[in-house]
C-alpha cells in the first residue's frame, strides 16, 4: 500500500526482539515507525497476529501517541513550536512561511516525502522563540522569509556525520573476504584517507557507498539515501559476493559484515544503518610467525 | 463482612463490593450511565458520584469503582453530590441532547434546561459498547482510538472487523444512540433487523446521524459515513 515496500519477516524479527516483555507492543510499534517512518496497516495486522493482542488495543496505542503515524511521513521533520512565547513572537507567521513554502499544512507530508510539518505546543526552549526544529536541529528566531534558507540548510550535507574526536584515528587497508581484490578507493579520499567502496542493496535499490576508511568514523557516502535503522545487504564491487560474517550484531541482532584487513585480520561492522557496532580482530604479525 | 455508614445508617456488606451494589442492595438510588452489570466498572460518565468522609474532609467519588471500606461514612444524595450531578446531567445534555437516556435522566434530576452550546454527538464516549464487545460477545471488535477531543470509538481502520460477529449488541447497550436505530418501531427498544438480516426501516432519510458499526448496516441499508 501507498508504495511502500513492506517484507513481512522485517516485521516478525521487530516482533520476537520484543515480545514476550511487559509493555512490549510500545517498543514493536517505535521500531517498526522507525524502520518505515510510520506504521503500515499491514505491520499492525502481523503484530496483532504474532503477539496474539486483538488488533483493537494495537490500534488504540498507535492512535493514542502522537509519535506514531499511520500515514507516510517525510524524511525530514519540520516542527514548528506554537507556544505562547514563540506566538506571541509571531511563529503564526512563520508557520504560514513553512506552508507556503513546502505547499502543504500543519500535520501533512509533501508528495515527494521529504519534509512533514507539523506543530508542536511548546519546545520549552521559549528564550530562543520563535523556534522550528527540523531533525532535532533548532533553528532560533526565525522568521517567515528565512523559511527557505532553513530548509535548504535542513536538506545540506545529509550523510556527513559529525567526526569524533577520537586520538587514536587510522586507516584500514581493507579487500573482499571471498575474492581478496582490494575494495579501497584511491580516487575518493575522506581526510586524505582512501575510502572503502563496496555495493549496497536495501529495498531492491541497489547502489555504491563509500566508507570512510578510518576505524570508528561512521562517514559514508552513498548513491541513495539510506534510511536509519533500515538494514543492508553489501556484496564486493568485484566478485559481487555477499559480504555477511554470518554472525549477528549484539546490539540490533542485523547481520554483521566482515571484510579482511590487509597485513592479517578482519574487520566487522552492523549492516543497520545507524547502528554502530564493530569490531576488529588483527591477528599479530608475531602469532602469524609461531 | 464489613460495617460502614450510609446516609445516617448503619450497614453490611461483603467485603469487595462497590459502593455502587452497596446502595442498591439497601435500596438508594444512584443514577448511573456508563455502568452496566455483567461489565466492568469503568467511572467515564461520574454521574454516580457521591460524597465521602474522609479521615480530614469529605470528596466526592465515582460509587461504581469504589470499593467500600471499614468505617466509611457515604452520602448518595447530599446537597453537594446533587449539585455535581445537575452539572454533569447539563454537560452530557449539551453534548448528546437527542438521547432518549440522558433526556430522561436530565428529567428526574429537573434539569430544564442547559447552558452550554448543543454539540448534537453521536457518542459520550461512556464504553458500554466497548466492553460489552469485549467482555461478553469475546469479540473485542471495537474499541477507543486517539485521544483527547479525538478520542472516538470504532473498528480498527474504519473497515469492517474481521473479529465482529454483527451481533448488535453494541448498539442495543449504547445510551446516546440506542433509540435512533429502533425509529422504525418505536415501541421496540432495538429494530432487530440485524438480527434477521432484513430492511426494515422505511424511512431511511430520517436516519441522518446513525451510529453503527455494522458496515453497511443491514437494518436500514444505509452505508455507513
Amino acid at each position: 500500500m501507498m508504495g511502500v515496500r513492506m517484507n513481512p519477516e522485517d516485521i516478525f524479527r521487530l516482533v520476537d526482539k520484543h515480545n514476550g516483555r511487559h509493555g512490549c507492543i510500545v517498543s514493536i510499534l517505535e521500531d517498526i515507525q522507525a524502520e518505515y517512518n510510520f506504521l503500515p496497516r499491514r505491520a499492525l495486522r502481523i503484530v496483532a497476529s504474532r503477539t496474539g493482542r486483538s488488533l483493537v488495543d494495537i490500534y488504540a496505542l498507535a492512535t493514542f501517541y502522537r509519535s506514531f503515524s499511520l500515514k507516510p511521513k517525510g524524511r525530514h521533520m519540520v516542527s514548528v513550536c506554537m507556544g505562547t512565547a514563540c506566538h506571541v513572537r509571531r511563529s503564526p507567521d512563520v508557520l504560514d512561511g513553512f506552508e507556503q513554502h513546502l505547499g502543504i499544512g500543519a500535520g501533512e507530508t509533501t508528495r515527494d516525502r521529504e519534509f512533514s510539518l507539523s506543530t508542536v505546543n511548546c519546545l520549552g526552549a521559549c528564550a530562543l522563540g520563535p523556534v522550528t526544529v527540523i531533525d532535532g536541529e533548532y533553528y532560533r528566531n526565525v522568521r517567515s522569509g528565512d523559511v527557505g534558507r532553513i530548509l535548504e540548510h535542513a536538506c545540506r550535507d545529509e550523510n556527513i556525520l559529525k567526526m569524533t574526536e577520537d586520538e587514536q584515528v587510522f586507516s584500514v587497508n581493507v579487500s573482499c573476504p571471498h575474492c581478496n581484490r582490494s575494495l579501497m578507493d584511491h580516487e575518493h579520499r575522506l581526510d586524505d584517507y582512501p575510502m572503502v567502496r563496496v555495493t549496497v542493496s536495501f529495498r531492491r535499490k541497489h547502489g555504491w557507498v563509500r566508507l570512510s576508511s578510518l576505524y570508528g568514523d561512521y562517514r559514508i557516502e552513498s548513491e541513495y539515501e539510506i534510511t536509519p535503522g533500515a538494514v543492508v545487504q553489501f556484496f564486493c564491487p568485484s566478485c559481487h559476493a555477499e559480504l555477511r560474517s554470518g554472525r549477528l550484531c549484539t546490539t540490533c541482532d542485523a547481520p554483521m559484515i566482515i571484510l579482511f584487513v590487509r597485513g592479517g585480520g578482519t574487520v566487522q561492522f552492523c549492516s543497520r544503518r545507524g547502528c554502530k557496532e564493530h569490531m576488529l580482530d588483527l591477528v599479530d604479525e608475531e602469532d602469524m610467525r609461531s | 463482612m464489613i460495617t460502614f455508614t450510609m446516609n445516617g445508617a448503619a450497614l453490611q456488606v461483603e467485603r469487595g463490593s462497590t459502593l455502587l451494589e452497596a446502595a442498591q442492595f439497601y435500596g438508594f438510588p444512584i443514577p448511573t450511565l456508563c455502568h452496566m452489570e455483567g461489565l466492568s466498572p469503568y467511572g467515564a460518565c461520574r454521574l454516580c458520584v457521591v460524597e465521602i468522609d474522609a479521615k480530614t474532609r469529605s470528596r466526592l467519588v465515582s460509587s461504581c469503582t469504589y470499593p467500600v471500606q471499614e468505617g466509611l461514612v457515604v452520602r448518595t444524595a447530599s446537597v453537594r453530590v446533587v449539585r455535581t450531578r445537575r452539572m454533569i446531567l447539563e454537560l452530557l445534555l449539551a453534548s448528546c441532547p437527542q438521547s432518549k437516556t440522558i433526556q430522561d435522566l436530565a428529567a428526574a434530576y429537573d434539569v430544564r434546561h442547559q447552558r452550554f452550546r448543543q454539540e448534537y454527538e453521536d457518542c459520550i464516549l461512556c464504553g458500554r459498547c466497548v466492553r460489552v464487545c469485549e467482555q461478553q460477545m469475546m469479540a473485542k471488535a471495537i474499541g477507543f482510538r486517539g485521544r483527547g477531543e479525538n478520542r472516538g470509538i470504532g473498528t480498527p481502520f474504519d473497515v469492517q472487523s474481521d473479529t465482529c460477529r454483527l451481533c448488535g449488541a453494541c448498539m442495543y447497550v449504547c445510551p446516546a444512540c440506542e433509540l435512533r436505530c429502533s425509529y422504525a418501531e418505536p415501541e421496540k427498544a432495538i429494530c432487530g433487523g440485524c438480527a434477521n438480516l432484513s430492511p426494515q426501516c422505511v424511512n431511511v432519510d430520517k436516519f441522518d446521524d446513525i451510529m453503527c458499526y455494522m458496515n453497511p448496516c443491514v437494518a436500514c441499508e444505509i452505508v455507513q459515513r
